[in-house]
């Protein structure tokens, strides 16, 4: 390989890196802050994905699709590009309202119950949605897959360099959600938030309306994997329901988070660079370690490894303020004792 | 002779410590009260003796063996049986299951025991098949009495027997407590009818935010002027 | 009438469902919708839906209880399923041939006698791998005392671990038992009963009364009950609750085998996420009868079978796990508690 083949390649490592990372962030704000368990990130992933896939894709031409219909085209409106491609923008965020608004509903109804309900039923959404994609052919066609979904700024750049400027993309929607991420995580709200998690009832006796928060989470969560998933759509620039699988859209994402320590959004990002990383760096070695199925066996292990072990994930939660703090912070009207 | 001597015990529940170090005493066939403001840490000193919330410091010897860090199963085989304040019932399981389940450890024919049972407390008797849900709080009290009592035990730790019961009802629990000691069970518990209670007792403890504050015989107590004003509703 | 409302009011009391008059009236009203109904129903949707109940119905019985007794959603329960169907494969696929055992077809049915020896055999081994797993990483986090979510994410990383193993051992690819193609039974109303559901529904029957007489009459089925009641008191009671945790984890994983089996004799595949993709069904059931409950689970999955085949008639037939998540969904919404009102919620 030479050196330009080599740089293409590490912008192509980095780009899914940086998209790993952005649903690392949204699985952190789940599961890191509030304790709150999602088995379907693979939903999430999926409905961002087609949402901003679909509105920003032109229809399909009817000479060659019998059944597929659909396609927004948002990014062929003028008034939607000025050159500098809004629609891209507006697909992303229309992609956090989808994956929003069913996170409303879907924690509407269970996050008033048994936390493992929300397991269970994201469960069921990220199903749903696969299953959702796959049937409705008008809409998606089906398993064979949307394409030509139109890259950001494309004009901009030669195709074959067009991965130097997406990366940036990429990397820059990180840093937005990051940053915003470590100012929520820090404020009451997120101190509120971990007050709920490390003990519920304490926090509902202090007088925390608890479903509100974990609502509001849960939402919160589900619009960053929104996003996630719109970066991703325009990056492959096709997707199919297969594409959702839970090894790749779900159980990484998760090993990501325990490699990188929940409640720590650095170790997030970089947990999620990691595991990428090791992912790729093994796909071409000979033997055992390049099978999927013994991958997807170690992810499973390291899964139950890092909550025997290491509980508070390989890099440990980040503390900018002792936990004792927090906890008094989290319930300032304790009515002593 | 003493059976149960918890000494400076400290215990409480994650970051929280409850109990500052409390020492009590219970002597072969004595009943003893431990009174005292709600929350001050009666029922945590109790979960401590059985195993149910962790000694930190301090122990608990029962029979001159020290059962401090002893799993509750493990205490409950020495013959230390306790009734909690409360969810004390299977609600699920009907009566007879119900002792049956007190009876676990046994492993010879306790059905001769579950006759006692309905003997001491007639009114389990009648429909020994009904779902322990479904019982009256006084009947509830009495087989939460029952199932502690399947196993023979040589001291019984009541926690509240009677909170929630009409005047009545409390009435016979206390007969029905007064009997089983009688019986030889020494008893130690925790009541907020402070009256009744230390009225029956051979000694009691006033615990007071997770301190010994008193320790006096029961009519002694009785007759404290402080603490029948403090503790006695005037 | 009267007399035998009663006596099903009595009965369902008696196996700890908690029938109120309440109940009654809906139960008749469904009825008679069902009945109103069944003229525009095709009859054979709704006897297919059936085996598929048994099938998930051994499945919901057994998570519920391991959620009942354990406290936790064993997210790993569907590749229990998965495990014991594999297991039986390498037993009549490799192992029996070996010792010159082999043979399908046996009477009316598209197995062999092998199937049956190997039943049992994977069964007793996913029993004891699931009692190996509890001492290796369920134990741990209960002695620990960690929240129940912790465990319910470790038991994901089961379920993964173990769909890799599965994957590692006898690749991603469709696989068989040794099979004869069989004479479906042709009933009245285009009803077609394939001879192996019949099979299927014994064995479900068998170990549902069995299950039932574990439970009701058993000190250890007495001790269950206790436990998933109050675990607290259960253990002052002197009740050994490790043993308790033991025969949980041999009677669930016993019952999760028996259904992967089953489940790949009656789609006669089997597949690395037979059990995963099964998990939907299992968790609807279990929320339908309230966790916890068994024989709350057994209607539970009676429901989901019946109208997830049913529900063909109309939508994709690919719909149908997102037909038992949305009965599940509903559920959730009027009554968290399940139709009997005894779960948690
Ligand atoms: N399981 C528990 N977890 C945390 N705190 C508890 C728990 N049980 C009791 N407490 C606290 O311990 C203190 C003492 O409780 P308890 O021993 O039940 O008091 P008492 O029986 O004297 O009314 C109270 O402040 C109570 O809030
Ligand atoms: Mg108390």
């Amino acid at each position: 390989m030479d050196l330009a083949g080599i740089a293409d390649y590490l912008v192509a490592f980095a780009i899914m890196g940086g998209i790993y990372g952005v649903f690392t962030l949204g699985l952190n704000v789940h599961w890191g802050f509030t304790g709150l368990f999602n088995i379907g990130i693979a939903g999430f992933f999926a409905l961002g994905a087609y949402t901003s896939a679909l509105l920003t894709t032109s229809p399909p031409d009817p000479a060659l699709f019998e059944d597929f219909k659909f396609g927004g085209n948002w990014a062929s409106i003028g008034f939607l590009d000025w050159g500098l491609d809004v629609w891209f923008v507006l697909g992303l965020a229309s992609a956090a309202l989808c994956c929003g608004v069913i996170a409303l509903v879907i924690g509407y109804i269970t996050l008033r119950l048994r936390d493992d309900y929300l397991a269970i039923s994201t469960l069921g959404i990220a199903e749903t949605v696969r299953f959702f994609f796959l049937n409705e052919k008008w809409l998606a066609n089906g398993s064979k897959g949307l394409y030509r979904i139109p890259k950001f700024l494309g004009d901009w750049i030669a195709p074959e360099n067009y991965g130097y400027l997406y990366v940036v993309v990429v990397f820059a929607v990180l840093a937005i959600i990051y940053l915003a991420l470590q100012r929520a995580v820090n404020s009451p709200w997120g101190r509120v938030l971990r007050a709920i998690r490390e003990d519920e009832v304490t926090a509902q006796a202090s007088g925390k309306d608890v479903f509100r928060f974990k609502l509001q989470a849960f939402i919160l969560g589900a619009m960053i994997m929104g996003i996630g998933g719109a970066l991703y759509a325009h990056h492959v620039r096709f997707l199919s329901p297969l594409t959702f699988d839970p090894m790749l859209a779900t159980f990484i994402i998760w090993a990501m988070l325990m490699v990188g320590g929940s409640a720590n959004n650095k170790g997030a990002v970089l947990g999620a660079l990691v595991v990428w990383g090791i992912w790729v760096a093994t796909q071409s070695l000979p033997g055992i370690l390049s099978d999927p199925s013994f991958r997807l066996f170690m992810v499973g292990v390291l899964i139950v490894a890092v909550i025997l072990l290491r509980p508070g994930g390989i890099l440990g939660e980040e503390r900018r303020v002792t936990r004792l703090a927090d906890s008094d912070a989290a319930r300032p009207n304790n009515p002593g004792g | 002779m003493v059976l149960l001597e918890a000494t400076d015990v400290v215990a409480g529940y994650g970051q929280t410590e409850i109990l500052h170090g409390v020492s009590i005493f219970v002597d072969q066939g004595e009943v003893v009260t431990i009174i005292g403001p709600n929350g001050c840490g009666k029922s945590t000193l109790m979960k401590a003796i059985v195993g149910m919330v962790r000694v930190r410091t301090g122990s608990v010897s029962f029979q001159g063996t020290d059962i401090s860090g002893y799993p509750p199963e493990r205490i409950v085989r020495t013959g230390l049986c306790y009734v909690p304040q409360t969810s004390n019932v299977f609600p699920s399981l009907t009566i007879r299951e119900n002792l049956e389940m007190g009876a676990f450890l046994r492993k010879d024919d306790y059905r001769g025991r579950i006759g006692q049972m309905f003997d001491l407390f007639p009114d389990l008797a009648a429909h020994p098949g009904r779902k322990a849900g479904s019982l009256s709080g006084g009947q509830r009290q009495m087989l939460a009495i029952a199932r502690a009592l399947m196993l023979d035990p040589v001291m019984l730790l009541l926690d509240e027997p009677s909170a929630g019961l009409s005047p009545a009802m409390m009435q016979t629990v206390f007969d029905r407590i007064r009997e089983i000691n009688e019986s030889g069970v020494a008893l130690l518990l925790v009541e907020q009818n402070a009256r009744d209670a230390l009225g029956m007792s051979d000694r009691g403890y006033i615990l007071v935010a997770g301190e010994k504050r008193l320790e006096d015989t029961g009519k002694d107590l009785l007759n404290n002027p402080e603490v029948a004003s403090l503790y006695l509703g005037g | 009438m009267g007399r035998l409302v009663t006596t099903i009011q009595d009965t369902a009391r008696r196996i700890g469902l908690a029938w109120t008059p309440a109940h009654t009236s809906v139960a008749i009203v469904v009825i008679a919708l069902a009945v109103g109904f069944l003229p525009f129903v095709k009859m054979g949707l709704v006897v297919n839906g059936v085996f598929l109940g048994a099938i998930i119905a051994l499945g919901a019985v057994g998570l519920t209880l391991v959620y009942g007794i354990l406290n936790f959603a064993n997210i790993a329960h569907g590749d229990y399923m998965t495990m014991g169907a594999y297991t039986t494969l390498f037993i009549v696929g490799y192992l029996l041939p070996k010792v010159g055992v082999e043979g399908s077809g046996l009477g009316p049915f598209t197995f062999g006698y092998p199937l049956l020896i190997a039943l049992p055999v994977a069964v007793a081994a996913i029993s004891a791998g699931a009692v190996v797993v509890d001492m290796m990483v369920y134990r741990r986090l209960r002695d620990r005392g960690v929240n129940t979510v912790v465990v319910s994410m470790a038991s994901l990383g089961v379920a993964i671990a173990l769909r890799g193993l599965v994957q590692i051992i006898w690749g991603g690819d469709i696989e068989r038992y040794p099979r004869e193609t069989r004479q479906v039974f042709h009933l009245p109303m285009d009803v077609r009963v394939p001879p192996d559901a019949i099979f299927i529904t014994t064995v479900a029957i068998i170990l549902v009364v069995a299950l039932y007489l574990v439970l009701d009459r058993t000190k250890m089925g007495k001790a269950m009950r206790a436990t998933a009641d109050n675990p607290d008191l259960a253990l002052v009671s002197g009740i050994d609750t490790g043993s308790v945790v033991r025969w949980t984890w041999v009677m669930g994983a016993a019952l999760a085998a028996t259904a992967g089996i089953l489940l790949a004799v009656y789609q006669a595949h089997l597949l690395p996420i037979m059990g995963w993709k099964f998990l939907i069904p299992l968790f609807a059931a279990v929320v339908l009868g309230g966790i916890g409950n068994p024989y709350g689970a057994l209607v539970g999955a009676f429901v989901i079978g019946v109208t997830s085949e049913v529900s063909t008639q109309w939508i994709n037939p690919s719909y149908k796990p997102a037909v038992a998540f949305a009965i599940m969904i509903g559920m959730l919404l009027v009554r968290p508690r399940g139709i009997f009102g005894g779960g948690r919620s």
